[in-house]
């Protein structure tokens, strides 16, 4: 008796004085949807530092990258996440792609093998997300068998979503389009070149937090 | 792959039967060597989720080591059950589950010969390179 006491006692103290694990926020996507901007956004309000760089070339990011202790606060309340940018998902990579937008030959052809390897290593990490951003191109057709399989891996995973509509600075930017195209999903539109639409972004975020 | 001028297109149909007594593996490596044979797939019935994650993981396993692999075109048509009744979709659900999703039709094909693929519930249109 007295062993299961003391057993109970020790989980309560334990559960008590753990320090809460960062929640770890994935933000996919397919390639140029703005996955980086976005983090950088987050971690340069937050923190003062970006995160990677941006470019206007796709598969700029190859590699996860991350950030921890990314403390938010909203609305009086503070969270603590570690938040992790992926490169984004595709089905092709040409490199020929990238020497047509002004990439030398060799580099190019370097690009293409560490944007398939990234792809592979964003597929990968899905099973250690707490939760998802979907980042998409808000002037892109949403129906893109990627974003399909994107959406489908998380509810097959159990892991709680929200939809990010981004580039709503575009006169093309239709994120009615988006809300339609995923109707069981919270979308946000957002411009992360403009920085609007960033606290109805971490309203949703707090909320999404909620769901772990 | 590449610079070849396209005289025809091959089109291979795959019964979901085919598929149902198949590991993720065995579908995925069955489909890419399809695909690397400059076929253009037409499953009957669509991956689950996860398979499709892995055909895009062994895709870009296979565009890193085959020469001129450029990749895949996807889509899968579905169809649209908005507007059918509960019990249509019910039916529908059960028959997905203990048959698996045959109502379905994947498509897949070489990125090198196949430019994009658009796609409304009725109807598929394949852009060629």
């Amino acid at each position: 008796m007295l062993k299961i006491l003391k057993s109970f006692a020790k989980r309560i103290l334990q559960s008590m004085f753990r320090q809460r694990e960062d929640i770890k926020i994935g933000f996919y996507g397919p390639p140029n949807a703005g996955k980086t901007s976005i983090a950088n956004k987050i971690c340069k309000d937050w923190t003062g530092e970006e995160l990677g760089i941006v470019s206007s070339i796709p598969h700029e990011t190859r590699h996860v990258q991350f950030k921890e202790k990314v403390d938010i606060e909203y609305k009086g309340k503070k969270l603590a996440f570690k938040i992790i940018d992926t490169p984004g998902l595709a089905t092709k990579i040409d490199y020929e792609e990238f020497v047509e937008r002004g990439i030398k030959k060799g580099q190019a052809k370097k690009r293409a093998k560490e944007a398939t390897q990234g792809i592979i290593e964003s597929i990968q990490w899905l099973e250690d997300m707490d939760a998802v951003v979907v980042v998409l191109d808000a002037s892109e057709n949403p129906y893109s068998q990627v974003n399909i399989t994107i959406i489908g891996n998380l509810v097959a995973r159990k892991i709680p979503t929200i939809v990010v509509a981004n580039k709503t600075d575009l006169k093309k930017a239709a994120v009615k389009k988006v809300e339609a195209a995923f109707p069981d999903y919270e979308v946000v539109g957002i411009s992360a070149k403009e920085g609007t639409g960033f606290d109805d972004f971490y309203e949703a975020l707090f909320r999404l937090s909620k769901k772990i | 792959m590449r610079n070849k001028k396209i005289k025809g297109l091959s089109l291979q149909v795959i019964p979901f039967s085919e598929l149902r007594g198949l590991s993720i593996s065995e579908r995925v490596k069955k489909i890419l060597g399809l695909v690397l044979s400059d076929k253009i797939v037409i499953v009957h019935g669509r991956l689950r989720a996860e398979e499709e994650a892995r055909l895009i993981e062994d895709t870009m396993a296979m565009v890193d080591h085959v020469k001129n692999f450029k990749g895949i075109e996807l889509a899968v048509i579905e169809p649209d059950m908005k507007n059918e009744s509960i019990i249509v979709k019910i039916k529908h659900d059960i028959a997905k589950t203990l048959v698996g999703d045959s109502s379905a039709l994947t498509v897949v094909g070489p990125a090198s010969i196949i430019k994009e693929i658009k796609k409304d519930p009725k109807k598929i249109e394949l852009f060629l390179n």
